[in-house]
């Protein structure tokens, strides 16, 4: 086991690529401020730097124990890409597949999740950018897609937490049409006043962007993600000029009015479930006889007699 | 090679030049004929090369510099259409536009990307790309037809969302997002009709309806052959395998399920002959307006959902959550 491992800064890496992790090795030296940690003390820092609060991506399982309390239920757990395209670039998809089933023990780029957060029930969805750069096909798009008519059936939250390079270019327009078939699920949640926070975490891309992630009631970004729609490479060859600093980070959007709010990921638990109390999941007719008004609907109209 | 011939057309662009070459002798009864022989050699050969196009193939006929766009259909499907501009939060965004028009004597909303045919204008329209006004533009005018209870018509063709600073500031992917949400809600018809390029996200942040028709050369991907040759092979000039690979023709979506019909286009594309692919695509039209409009709001909102609902069901295996 190395002492050192050379960490590569969390950003933007093309799908596909290996995700940038806390290395494994005794200590780590952090990329942002060159403080040497000692591992145990990342991990119960919830692997953020004790010194400059650089935030270490970690994978979708660490993310749900970081916000449900102890035990979860996983959902739809074995649901697997049967490569609808056959597709192959310099390999085949289906190795791609395989090899990322093999290193993250997943079946895809995501572990959707029934628990609890600080005592309230919730849906969590966590992304794993370690699988395929946490694209979105249609395993992505389903499990999603029915962990929100999941909610919706138990009257429970939502919460997604993005980790992802966008579409995934081997499942095609397939993967495209995930947008608008999760989107269309948050719609029916939204109408049923139920409560849908997004996590932004680095990187949060394309496809991902473009859809549920920046649907939420909030939109909370971990600090300096880089989330954005195209990317900044595709966006330098665009323009032809370099991009100015911190463009396209968490800080950015917020000042843009894109995400309502950037947590340290220390706090994150809290303010989720605060938002959450703050929110809650009553019925909106039980809400408003709880609030001691009358039910906006439905509203009883009397027509006039005289045009009766 | 003639500008308006593609790289693969080079047999007719031969046949062209033939007859180019005819024309400038002094015309005789013979030379008549010989033109006009000619001239049916290149419809034979044009007949041959587009009923076996490859998908890269068909990606340069989806943007060819003379395909038909949302003004082709307009001037010829539609009657006195008016533009509304605008999002009313920053600006008017010229590669999308939309507004009010007549289809059969009814009122509609046409809504739909513009690239542009000249150079002055392509630079107007940014090419087809939108930035976030363009899509807000959108919806805010889906919105008014479904107050007034008209339905909408979408004409999709577009490379991209523009990527672009200003684009990304002012949240273009939130302004799809959106769109893909609340479209799924609009309480009125929408036909949507790729026409051109479908390209990705900046497609289908217009591109949710009841139904979702595709013109036979048209594409629609999830990102550009060239821009998956750069990050899968990368090599930018594999293209051409990237097309074969992406699975991005009109009959590829339909097998796949995410398109609903393929319009038929005039041999040798919609941009030889622009009033023969509005014949094809009007009769397409009138069908899917009238099938969706005929069923009751509630339902045809239950179906739009369950259409996308369905989408990718074919790449999975499903496991029954009770024995997983
Ligand atoms: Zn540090």
């Amino acid at each position: 086991m190395p002492w050192f491992k050379k960490t590569r800064k969390p950003m933007a890496a093309p799908a596909g690529e290996k995700a940038s992790r806390v290395p494994e090795g005794l200590w780590v030296k952090c990329p942002d401020c060159a403080q040497i940690i000692y591992n145990k003390d990342l991990t119960t820092n919830l692997n953020v730097c004790p010194k400059c609060a650089h935030h270490f991506r970690i994978n979708a399982t660490e993310r749900l124990r970081m916000l449900l309390d102890g035990e979860w239920v996983e959902h739809d757990k074995d649901l697997v890409s049967t490569d609808p395209l056959k597709f192959t670039d310099t390999k085949p998809y289906k190795a791609r597949l395989k090899a990322s089933i093999e290193s993250t023990g997943l079946k895809d780029a995501i572990i959707v999740a029934s628990g609890a957060i600080d005592g309230q029930p919730a849906i969590v969805a966590s992304m794993e950018y370690g699988f395929i750069g946490g694209s979105m096909g249609v395993v992505v798009g389903e499990k999603i897609t029915r962990a929100i008519e999941r909610a919706i059936d138990l009257r429970q939250p939502v919460i997604i937490v993005s980790c992802s390079g966008g579409a995934r270019m081997m499942e095609g327009a397939l993967s495209l049409m995930q947008m608008a078939k999760i989107c269309g699920a948050l719609a029916r949640l939204d109408r049923a006043r139920l409560p849908y926070i997004s996590i932004l975490t680095d990187p949060t891309t394309g496809g991902v962007t473009a859809s549920f992630a920046m649907l939420g009631d909030l939109n909370i970004a971990e600090p300096k993600a880089l989330i954005g729609f195209a990317g900044p490479r595709v966006i330098e060859q665009t323009i032809r000029q370099t991009l100015p600093e911190g463009f396209q980070r968490s800080e950015f959007l917020m000042e843009k009015g894109m995400v309502d709010l950037v947590v340290d990921r220390r706090e994150m638990k809290a303010i989720v479930a605060n938002a959450l109390r703050f929110m809650g999941t009553a019925r909106p007719a039980a809400a408003a006889a709880m609030a001691g008004v009358e039910p906006a609907v439905p509203i009883v109209v009397t027509e006039p007699a005289s045009q009766a | 090679m003639p500008a308006e011939t593609l790289e693969f057309e080079e047999p007719i662009a031969v046949l062209l030049k033939e007859i180019d070459a005819l024309t400038l002798l002094p015309r005789t009864d013979a030379r008549d004929r010989e033109i006009e022989s000619l001239r049916r050699r290149i419809e034979s050969v044009r007949e041959e090369l587009y009923r076996s196009l490859t998908p890269w193939q068909r990606v340069l006929v989806s943007r060819h510099p003379n395909r038909p766009g949302l003004h082709d259909y307009l001037d010829r499907l539609f009657r006195g259409f008016a533009e509304v501009h605008g999002d009313r939060r920053f600006a008017d965004d010229h590669a999308i536009m939309a507004g009010f028009a007549e289809y059969r004597g009814q009122p509609v909303v046409v809504v739909g990307h513009v690239k542009g045919s000249d150079t002055k204008e392509k630079i107007f329209r940014n090419f087809g790309y939108a930035r976030p006004e363009g899509y807000r533009k959108a919806l805010r005018v889906m919105r008014i037809a479904e107050k007034f209870r008209r339905p909408i018509v979408v004409f999709v063709d577009t490379p991209a969302a523009y990527p672009g600073i200003e684009s990304e500031e002012r949240g273009v992917a939130e302004a799809i997002a959106v769109n893909l949400r609340e479209m799924m809600l609009i309480d009125a018809p929408i036909v949507v009709i790729v026409s051109g390029e479908g390209g990705s996200g900046g497609a289908l942040g217009i591109a949710v309806g009841d139904r979702v028709l595709m013109q036979e050369f048209a594409i629609y991907s999830v990102i550009p052959p060239e821009g998956c040759a750069a990050i899968l092979w990368r090599d930018a000039s594999k293209k051409v395998e990237a097309a074969d690979a992406l699975k991005l023709t009109a009959p590829d979506l339909l097998q796949a399920g995410a398109i609903d019909e393929i319009v038929r286009e005039p041999i040798g594309g919609a941009h030889t002959n622009a009033d023969a692919a509005a014949r094809l695509l009007d009769e397409a039209l009138a069908r899917a307006l009238t099938e969706i409009s005929a069923v009751d709001s509630e339902v045809r909102l239950e179906k739009r959902y369950a259409k996308f609902r369905a989408m990718g069901r074919v790449g999975i295996d499903f496991v029954d959550e009770s024995t997983a």
